[in-house]
């Protein structure tokens, strides 16, 4: 791009493109890599670190030593550390990821249970933040320095510098409390009223009622990152000459921004909200908290009170292997799209 | 000192008198760049508000003795009704215990700035560990450690803080531990980017040549260069560290004996500070956790302007289309 990396770009021969195929199976046996840590992370966070495994994972549950050796036995505790591994590998890629102390049902069932209410949340609120965040990221670079840039990236960055919950705490204070003359017109929390029949169409109406105030919230969260990070491409797009050319062939400024700039610029804004679709159990766990939404995240932070371990494993399980798979989707699509990064 | 008052010293090589030696110019040398550096970014009008900002925040942590008085904290001598509403006395009114909301937001910065700094450290000197060590050594040590990385990396930030916050218990050390320990891994991969473009500098390469080994490379060569992208990182580090002491402290894994503003919101939240419309209570503290992470952040970007000179580049075009707005 400057002057002084021009002439080594020149001398240097063209590193050969890889095919899409190596690429796509290079990155698929990293993410496995990747799986395969976190497993083991997982395995000696739970087990190893905190001492007797017996006694944490089931703090003050076991008054018998029969019922604590039950327990040794359920979970392969009274095997040796390396016999404990191969079993607890077994039993994850079986599906069997223990049983929720406190709900006495299997951790599984708990997290397919657990996991729609989150993806309607995260989801929604992913969809609607990238799409506003993109429009305003774009108006803000192509009239960088104007009154609508200078608030728009104000807002965003005081958003991005807020934690999303406290901002759902205000919402829920002034929006469905009420507050002066505002009447709360929007639940405090939940996914539903009690006597809302689900499957209905009113049901449904009720369950968007309930999401509202979390969606805005998380959309709010969103959005600032998305919006500083379109108009940050943006803006490193604007100085290309291919703008100028597009320009001089006479192309009007709306076909200049839309045709040309902006899809170049999509390109990292792209993997960035694909990379978050994986951080939507850790997007979810404090929004949940305040809304009380019996989603993924709610599950984690009410298994810390108990504390129920083997919830706890499971929903840091689901959480890894969501970023690892959303980093998997980034990448392929990132490689499609970009075929420079296939070296 | 004395070549401070030299006007001859400022203006290049010819005029250099002799008797300095190599040391005295490399220290005038970084002299030079830090004011040329500070003058950049004293016109960065966002940057000095965001410094004006923190200058405040900490001068209120380090005085909080002299503003409000340590008993104030103390749930024993509270001296307030339940959660007041601001009034003469109160400032901001008093939380669920009858204490001053004022006092406790003095006392709290204390504990936010400090664990958002300390866990700074703690993930600064690990991401600037592994990232040289990862950059610079082409063997195995280094492809293990920039494997490491991005495992670290997919371990999503939150869950792990709260596993990790879980199994080592609750304290001031340990909070600002799990966030230094889960927040490295960004650092590591852009100090690992910088030492390798470094690397392959001539002056490195000439150093080799001359006999220098690994650790004298890494360290006279490699650091001194990398230095202020770890500076303009640690800034927006902190910014990251002091919204996750919140939101742990928030989820209840804070040290229970301390008040910091995360602890605060926690406090409000339970006691349903909102339902009953009891906003001094949780209003304050949040505004405080936006300002500082705003203001580190607004620096961090400052400086990431001053020292990126791809970034200059970008504003100076920027200025420049705009019709020079900003005025001369």
């Amino acid at each position: 791009m400057s002057l002084t990396t021009a002439p080594t770009a020149v001398e240097t021969p063209r590193p050969r493109r890889r095919s899409y195929g190596r690429y796509v199976v290079g990155k698929v046996l990293g993410s496995l890599g990747s799986l395969a840590f976190v497993l083991v992370v997982n395995f000696f966070l739970f087990r190893v670190l905190p001492g007797d495994p017996a006694r944490t994972l089931g703090r003050g549950r076991f008054t018998t030593p029969e019922q604590l050796a039950d327990f040794n036995q359920t979970y392969g505790l009274d095997q040796s550390l390396p016999q404990q591994f191969v079993t607890y590998v077994k039993n994850t890629l079986s599906g069997d990821l223990g049983v929720s102390l406190r709900y006495r049902v299997p951790v599984s069932d708990l997290l397919l249970d657990r996991m729609w209410p989150t993806l309607l949340l995260v989801g929604t609120s992913t969809i609607l933040a990238a799409v506003i965040g993109v429009w305003l990221g774009i108006r803000g670079a192509w009239k960088r320095g104007g009154a609508f840039d200078k608030i728009s990236t104000g807002t965003s960055l005081t958003l991005y510098s807020m934690p999303e919950w406290w901002l759902g705490l205000l919402l829920i204070a002034v929006f469905a409390v009420g507050w002066g003359p505002i009447p709360g017109v929007f639940p405090t929390g939940g996914l539903h009223s009690v006597d809302a029949e689900p499957g209905t169409l009113s049901g449904a109406l009720d369950t968007a009622w309930h999401l509202t105030l979390p969606v805005i919230t998380l959309t709010l969260a969103y959005l600032a990152e998305y919006s500083l990070i379109m108009r940050s491409s943006l803006l490193d797009e604007l100085g290309e000459d291919y703008l100028t050319t597009a320009r001089a062939k006479g192309l009007r400024d709306i076909a200049v921004r839309n045709r040309h700039a902006v899809p170049n610029a999509l390109l990292p804004t792209t993997t960035v909200i694909a990379l978050s679709m994986g951080y939507i159990v850790a997007g979810a766990i404090t929004i949940e908290t305040v809304f009380s939404i019996p989603g993924l995240g709610l599950l984690g932070v009410e298994a810390l009170e108990v504390p129920d371990y083997w919830v706890l494993q499971g929903t840091f399980m689901v959480a890894s292997a969501g970023v690892i798979a959303a980093n998997l989707v980034a990448n392929l699509l990132y490689g499609l799209l970009d075929p420079r990064v296939r070296t | 000192m004395s070549a401070a008052q030299n006007p001859a010293a400022h203006d290049g090589s010819p005029g250099v008198p002799a008797t300095l030696s190599a040391r005295q110019l490399a220290r005038r040398r970084r002299r030079d760049s830090f004011l040329r550096g500070w003058r950049l970014f004293r016109r960065n009008r966002s940057g000095m508000l965001g410094l004006v900002v923190l200058a405040l925040f900490a001068l209120v942590a380090l005085a909080a003795p002299l503003l409000a008085s340590a008993e104030g904290l103390e749930v024993t001598k509270a001296t307030g009704g339940v959660l007041e509403p601001p009034s003469s006395e109160y400032w901001l009114g008093t939380d669920d215990q009858g204490r001053s909301v004022l006092t406790l937001l003095i006392w709290g910065a204390r504990i936010s700035l400090f664990v958002g700094l300390a866990a700074t450290v703690i993930s600064m000197v690990i991401g600037t560990l592994v990232g040289l060590v990862s950059g610079f050594s082409s063997g195995w040590a280094g492809a293990v450690l920039f494997r490491l990385t991005e495992w670290f990396l997919v371990i999503p930030f939150l869950p792990l803080a709260i596993v990790l916050a879980t199994v080592l218990g609750r304290s001031l050390f340990n909070i600002a531990l799990v966030i230094g320990v889960t927040s490295w891994p960004s650092t590591a991969l852009l100090i690992r980017s910088q030492t390798l473009s470094i690397k392959e500098r001539a002056y490195i390469e000439r150093a080799r040549v001359l006999g220098a080994g690994r650790w004298h490379q890494i360290r006279k060569h490699v650091l001194p260069n990398v230095m202020p992208m770890v500076f303009a990182n640690t800034t927006l580090t902190v910014a990251i560290a002091i919204l996750a002491e919140t939101t742990l402290s928030f989820l209840g894994l804070g040290d229970p004996t301390r008040v910091s503003w995360g602890s605060m919101l926690e406090d409000a939240f339970q006691v349903g500070a909102i339902t009953t419309g009891a906003w001094w209570f949780i209003v304050p503290p949040g505004v405080c956790v936006v300002l500082v992470v705003l203001a580190f952040t607004l620096v961090g970007q400052a400086l990431e302007e001053v020292l990126n000179p791809r970034l200059k580049g970008g504003r100076a075009m920027m200025i420049g289309g705009g019709g020079g707005g900003g005025g001369t």
